[in-house]
């Protein structure tokens, strides 16, 4: 018996609560939503997901080109090519922690030291290299390491000894922070090699034009291809499977993004190394939460950690594990803070980064409940926080006015996501 | 029906700080046989239950396997031994579809990765074969009602070929027509020569499907009756602990009026 039935009975749209044929048994349980084919279908899937408060990127995506339309319209030098070119490098160090966050979030838990092991890792970095001269690479490995080792200490306090997360990673903002002053010393301040490795990570573009375009036709046609095969295995195997014109609308919409970027990026320097490490880590990230077991055991955890237990999941290690990867990314946006400024100094890692990683990842669409979200909310929420911080600066509005409305926007998208999740419940759906 | 039973337990004790759960507990179950496990409340069941499963690791006695003693002290344990358990909160992940939850902790892999499409493709064979109705098989178990959520928790215990089903009152919340789903499919386990513990503390469906009924008392055994040969009274009073007690006396009295 099929029950995900494709095909539809003629003119219906989707049926709710039919009549029951006179005495017959019901071979499709009735109270199903049946999708009818093409195009229209795929409109009326999208209306009901819709009322059903699964929302998915579409409040960010809005909110986002609002923004820009805001700022576009306050000044006309916000949607330049420069401007673009320049917000999606700053926004790689604070998206990367982000990506950290989502997956602590995942978890339902919550990591408050990646600001401060940002820190350690810049300040890690420039001590190695410049004070003791040790080899760029190593230093790299060395410094990244470093935020792999605290997150893990705050996992092991957090999984074994079982401190909430909240109060280990608080005591971990203080310590960690009080590490990196202690290793940059009296001086305070550590330069860069303005050549080196870490300044190349937001200094260099690929100037070729065809590097930009290549990577977009890459992207696309990795996404074309992975989901034309995948449908072609689901039909093969009898399953419910994506229509072709869906996945074609789905190509070309990534299609125009990925070119419309690639053509910016070519109106000025070129292609950011900095944006491909980022679209790689994302890509990456994503695989491994929605395409292995491991990624399965996060998102089981973050639904119900009894019922992940039961099913023989180790618990601990998830835990412990993740939190090493927050701080692994925390480490690693640290490196590309660093870079953008050239320097290691003590305010790194303090203010409101802590703050605008955490909020990136939520703004995004990853819920604070647990069990929702995808490292791509990262990149939507910290594209959100940067336009508004550059707006912002290129009508000279000061950091107060920039907190107070970036925390408006933060309430907003919890308020959202508060929404969303009783609508969904109401729905079903949650 | 073998001699050597599937799982033996001899006795087993487990201690929860100042509360002693479970004293001396003997229990036998052979492969095709349906062993229902009564008892009040209080009296041990979960625990029990709980202890094969490799929830709670016990503190004295053994656990047999085929005949041979074995360590059950991780969740894990038991599923490699063959055990599996629907528990009575069913333990499934709301935000997971019911192919992701079907197969949580044991995925399809290939090359490493899941394969979905695999997990997919074998979870509608089973929902089809168990005749079990849901909407879809990739929505979120938040989605579905109570019933459908039994069944799926039923479904994702037979996933693995397992040798001991232990079902933890899987007909509690559940509508007439569900119930009798829920018991065809404890049948179907028999037939399939599933040994099967099942936990229940209603009459009707222990004398349907069941045929041992093991009544723990205070976390001890109170004698192990077969169904067919056993008056209802009987087990009631093994439950109770007494021939004399509220549900005799009302059962006297109707039955009494009956005669008259």
């Amino acid at each position: 018996m099929s029950i995900d039935k494709t095909s539809t009975p003629p003119d219906d749209h989707v049926v709710e609560n039919p009549e029951a044929a006179a005495g017959a048994a019901t071979v499709v349980d009735p109270r199903l939503l049946v999708r009818e084919q093409g195009f229209a279908g795929y409109l009326g899937e999208f209306k009901r997901k819709m009322k059903a408060g699964d929302l998915g990127a579409t409040p960010v995506v809005i909110g986002l080109a609002i923004i820009w339309v805001i700022f576009q319209s306050l000044n006309s030098n916000f949607l330049t090519a420069g401007n673009l070119s320049d917000i999606s490098v700053a926004m790689v160090g604070t998206g990367m922690i982000a990506v950290g966050i989502v997956f602590v979030l995942l978890l339902g838990e919550i990591d408050l030291s990646v600001g401060s092991v940002s820190g350690v890792a810049g300040a890690a970095y420039a001590v190695l290299t410049v004070t003791h001269g040790m080899s760029a690479w190593l230093a790299f490995v060395l410094s990244i390491l470093v935020g792999t080792a605290a997150g893990a200490i705050h996992g092991f306090f957090f999984a074994k000894i079982g401190v909430p997360a909240f109060a280990v990673t608080l005591a971990g903002l203080l310590f960690w922070n009080g590490f990196m002053l202690q290793i940059l010393g009296d001086s305070g301040t550590i330069n860069l090699d303005s050549e080196g490795l870490v300044a190349k990570l937001t200094s260099y573009y690929f100037p070729d034009v065809a590097a930009s375009y290549g990577l977009a036709i890459a992207v696309t046609a990795l996404f074309f291809l992975s989901s034309f095969l995948g449908n072609r295995r689901r039909e093969a195997a009898g399953v419910p499977s994506r229509l072709l014109s869906e996945t074609i609308l789905r190509t070309v919409l990534l299609a125009i993004v990925a070119f419309g970027a690639a053509a910016v990026y070519n109106q000025y320097k070129g292609l950011p190394l900095a944006v491909v490490i980022f679209v790689g880590v994302l890509l990456v990230t994503d695989f491994v939460l929605r395409r292995t077991t491991y990624g399965r055991k996060i998102f089981a955890l973050g639904g119900s950690v009894e019922a992940s237990r039961r099913a023989g999941i180790n618990v601990e290690m998830v835990r412990i594990s993740v939190f090493a990867i927050s701080g692994t990314f925390a480490a690693i946006g640290g490196l590309f803070i660093a870079s953008k400024i050239a320097s290691a100094n003590q305010g790194a890692g303090g203010g409101d980064l802590l703050m605008n990683a955490i909020a990136a990842a939520v703004i995004g669409g990853t819920s604070l409940f647990g069990g929702r979200g995808r490292t791509w909310n990262a990149l939507l929420g910290v594209l959100v926080i940067i336009s508004i911080q550059y707006g912002l600066a290129l009508e000279g509005i000061a950091s107060p006015v920039q907190y107070m409305i970036t925390g408006g926007v933060l309430l907003a998208t919890v308020v959202i996501d508060a929404v969303t999740r009783k609508t969904q419940k109401t729905a079903g759906r949650a | 029906m073998s001699a050597t039973p599937v799982l033996a337990l001899r006795g087993v004790s487990k201690r929860f700080g100042a509360v002693q759960a479970l004293t001396d507990v003997e229990l036998e179950v052979h492969a095709g046989e349906v062993v229902a496990l009564v008892g009040d409340n209080g009296a041990g069941k979960s625990t029990l239950v709980k202890t094969i499963a490799g929830v709670h690791p016990i503190d004295e006695g053994v656990i047999e396997w085929d005949g041979k003693a074995v360590q059950i002290n991780r969740p894990h344990d038991a599923q490699n031994l063959g055990v599996a358990t629907v528990y009575q909160d069913l333990a499934l992940c709301d935000n997971i579809d019911v192919v992701g939850n079907l197969y949580l902790g044991r995925e399809v892999r290939k090359y490493g990765i899941l394969d979905e499409v695999e997990m997919e493709r074998r979870s509608r064979e089973l929902l089809d074969t168990l005749s079990i109705r849901i909407p879809s098989v990739r929505i979120p178990i938040a989605s579905l009602s109570g019933g459908q959520r039994q069944t799926v928790a039923i479904a994702r215990s037979m996933l693995g070929e397992p040798k001991l089903v232990i079902l933890d009152e899987p007909t509690a919340a559940l509508g007439v027509e569900q119930t009798a789903q829920v018991l065809d499919l404890v049948e179907r386990l028999r037939e399939r020569n599933h040994a099967v513990l099942l936990i229940s503390h209603n009459m009707a469906d222990v004398k349907a499907v069941a045929d041992k009924v093991a009544v723990l008392r205070l976390g001890r055994n109170n004698g192990v009756f077969e169904v067919k040969s056993t008056s209802q009274e009987e087990i009631i009073s093994a439950i109770t602990g007494a021939t004399d007690n509220a549900v005799t006396r009302r059962a006297a009295r109707s039955t009494g009026e009956i005669k008259k």
